[in-house]
């Protein structure tokens, strides 16, 4: 063959001069070698913050809502706020393995293990505030069609029951699709360990994979439908979570961009969530081959993309406040501009749609201490954006007479800040004990993966 | 090894993915249909090296998709509709445009469902025993080894001749694997690694 045209080669994404048994080195030694000091104390300090949480959650249970700062105006507000902000945190997760993966995106391998763990633990904390935001919890199950003595039925008409089944769905499929792509790597792990009782509960979990041919070609199969099946979730999980907000007649939450708009934001602010903690944890397992500043640039870039969208949407509904002509509406967008809550409106412009343009800089996206900078801004702006739409909306409604200010009580503050505790602690675990890099797939993009690659040295 | 008893299959190296994949199609050539290749990784094209037909999971999963739809708008107009309709601020009992969520994630739910344990039914799994891991070398295929194992149940096994043939088509290294575990000694157990 005449070899005129010469292949342009892509960027490798595995850096570094590695082997397939050199990367199973690589990360299977992590959760084999001694627990790291600094380990113990992250476990502790996230441990401290979710005994904090229990405390809380038990004081709001035995004393009622009213222990934080609602009122019969704003009767929504940091618990829903932290609902939202920590659902739309996990969207990253399943963008990053079914949406990439469906876009055959090879450096998703990278990252998409870590990224899926946040997105369960991040859907956990999510799903706590909603729980106990009910005021009677003893009757949660009430929101479940279960067959009961009263015979009465969950309305189904209702988004806040569209939202139950959609979060319980999402929990339910991300943590299949995470534990479906665990399975080969388990199996790594279990003939890698030494200790007995570690070779049995790695062995136990990882159900008896032998990497037969027969099984990969069911595994792929497995793997391309649920992320077929996870893409449409997650846009559609957002997508309700917004009709909470879109389907009510509130000024401020009666319109139509919101499910696109509430999307791009949780992917926005799920990529700053997924740099953050992959930014330290990379340096601290040193596994700067893997997770490459190729890897930061490309989400830096997804976050630009995002934070545009998130941008236009600010603007849009704006404009649509002034030309749909509604008194109330356009009264809505200038109270949340100039209004009692304009300094969370500027700190949410500044972090959503100011910060996020540093990024259109080549050399910028590709500085680790900005990025890690900036996705703690991001996430900073993203928690006062939905602050902002709960909250300001409700504040100052029809009736000036009901209107009010809401101030958050010392167990507003600490129930979100002991849900750090419930994340990290479940998140160190898992970086203790489980491969934290999909190794089979990383394997897979891998140039020595492909026959061809053998067939043209050979030549 | 192989003067233990009923062997379960020889199980045949090779270098690397490209060799295994020449291997597996000499292997379908040569006749043996109960042959399986083990990698750390799906190999592309290997479907079609050994000549497997394709995945039967989409169907299972369509079955539950479809279970998921009917169920899903069952649930709905049944309680909303007939056991116990409830006036709702004038919506009317067949609000179908508002059951489209719910449906929607109940077919995504069970469809998931369908996908796991469909998966894992097709392959076998969990599988609390499996002969492959009396051999040692067996490991290597979670790790960088390129295997093949031809299963003594293939009417065209033969102990010798298979060892044979694989050796020349380029095995590395080959074993005879027995269906019955070797006697056990102290840290030799099965499916580990020394």
């Amino acid at each position: 063959m005449s070899q005129t045209i010469s292949d342009v080669p892509d960027d490798r994404l595995v850096k570094g001069n590695h082997d397939f048994a050199s990367i199973t080195k690589l990360i299977t030694d992590i959760p084999q070698e001694r627990t790291p000091t600094w380990w113990y104390i992250a476990f502790g300090i996230s441990n401290i913050l979710l005994a904090m949480m229990l405390g809380m959650v038990i004081w709001l249970i035995w004393q009622g809502t009213g222990v934080w700062g609602l009122n019969s105006t704003v009767g929504w507000a940091w618990d829903i706020t932290n609902f939202v902000w920590w659902v739309g945190i996990g969207h990253a997760g399943t963008l990053i393995s079914a949406i990439l993966f469906l876009f055959r995106q090879g450096w998703r391998t990278a990252i998409n293990r870590f990224a899926e763990a946040m997105t369960i633990f991040a859907v956990m904390c999510a799903g706590l505030y909603p729980a106990i935001h009910v005021g009677r919890i003893w009757a949660i199950y009430w929101i479940f069609p279960l067959p009961n003595s009263m015979q009465l039925w969950p309305n189904f008409n209702s988004p806040l029951l569209w939202d139950v089944f959609a979060v319980a769905t999402y929990l339910i499929v991300s943590t299949l699709f995470w534990y479906v792509g665990l399975v080969p790597d388990l199996a790594t792990m279990r003939d890698k360990v030494k200790g007995k009782i570690s070779r049995l509960v790695y062995g136990v979990f990882a159900l008896g994979w032998t990497g037969a041919n027969r099984h990969w070609q069911n595994y792929e199969k497995a793997y391309m439908i649920l992320a077929g099946l996870a893409t449409p979730l997650v846009l559609s999980v957002h997508t309700i979570v917004s009709f909470d907000f879109a389907v009510s007649i509130i000024p401020g939450w009666h319109t139509t961009i919101f499910p696109p708009y509430f999307v791009a934001g949780a992917i926005f602010s799920g990529f700053a969530m997924v740099l953050s903690l992959m930014i330290i944890s990379r340096k601290l397992y040193g596994l700067e081959d893997i997770m490459t500043i190729d890897h930061i640039e490309k989400m830096n870039i997804i976050i630009l993309v995002t934070g545009m969208m998130v941008g236009f949407a600010y603007g849009m509904e704006f404009f649509i406040a002034w030309y749909g002509g509604v008194e109330y509406e356009k009264f809505a967008f200038i109270n949340r501009a100039l209004g009692p809550y304009a300094w969370a409106y500027w700190i949410m412009i500044t972090c959503n749609v100011v910060s996020p343009q540093f990024f259109w800089v080549k050399k910028f996206r590709r500085n680790i201490v900005l990025t890690f900078i900036l996705s703690i801004v991001i996430n900073i702006g993203m928690w006062f954006e939905r602050f902002v739409i709960v909250v300001t909306s409700l504040a100052q409604d029809f009736l000036p007479s009901s209107w009010t200010y809401f101030s958050p009580t010392y167990v507003d503050v600490l129930t979100y800040v002991g849900t750090f505790g419930l994340f990290f602690t479940f998140f160190l675990l898992f970086l203790r004990f489980l491969p934290m890099v999909a190794i089979a797939e990383i394997k897979g993009v891998m140039p020595q993966a492909n026959p061809a690659y053998y067939r043209q040295n050979k030549r | 090894m192989s003067k233990r008893g009923i062997p379960f299959g020889v199980l045949a190296e090779f270098e690397n993915p490209a060799d295994l994949m020449d291997a597996a199609a000499a292997v379908r050539r040569a006749g043996y249909r109960q042959f399986d290749t083990y990698s750390p990784f799906p190999i592309h094209g290997m479907d079609d090296a050994m000549g497997l037909k394709p995945s039967k999971l989409g169907w299972i999963v369509l079955i539950h998709g479809i279970l998921g739809l009917i169920g899903g708008i069952a649930l709905q107009v049944w309680s909303m509709d007939i056991a116990y309709p409830v006036h709702i601020s004038g919506k009317p009992y067949l609000n179908f445009p508002a059951f489209v969520p719910v449906t929607f994630a109940i077919i995504i739910l069970l469809s998931a469902f369908g996908v796991f344990m469909g998966m894992f039914f097709l392959n076998n799994l969990p599988r609390l025993h499996n002969p492959l891991f009396h051999s040692d070398r067996i490991a290597k295929a979670t790790d960088d080894g390129f295997l093949l194992c031809i299963e003594a149940t293939d009417p065209v096994f033969s102990e010798e001749r298979t060892t044979l043939f694989l050796k020349e088509i380029g095995a590395t290294f080959t074993e005879t694997i027995p269906l019955e575990a070797p006697d056990k000694s102290p840290g030799t157990e099965t499916g580990t690694v020394k």
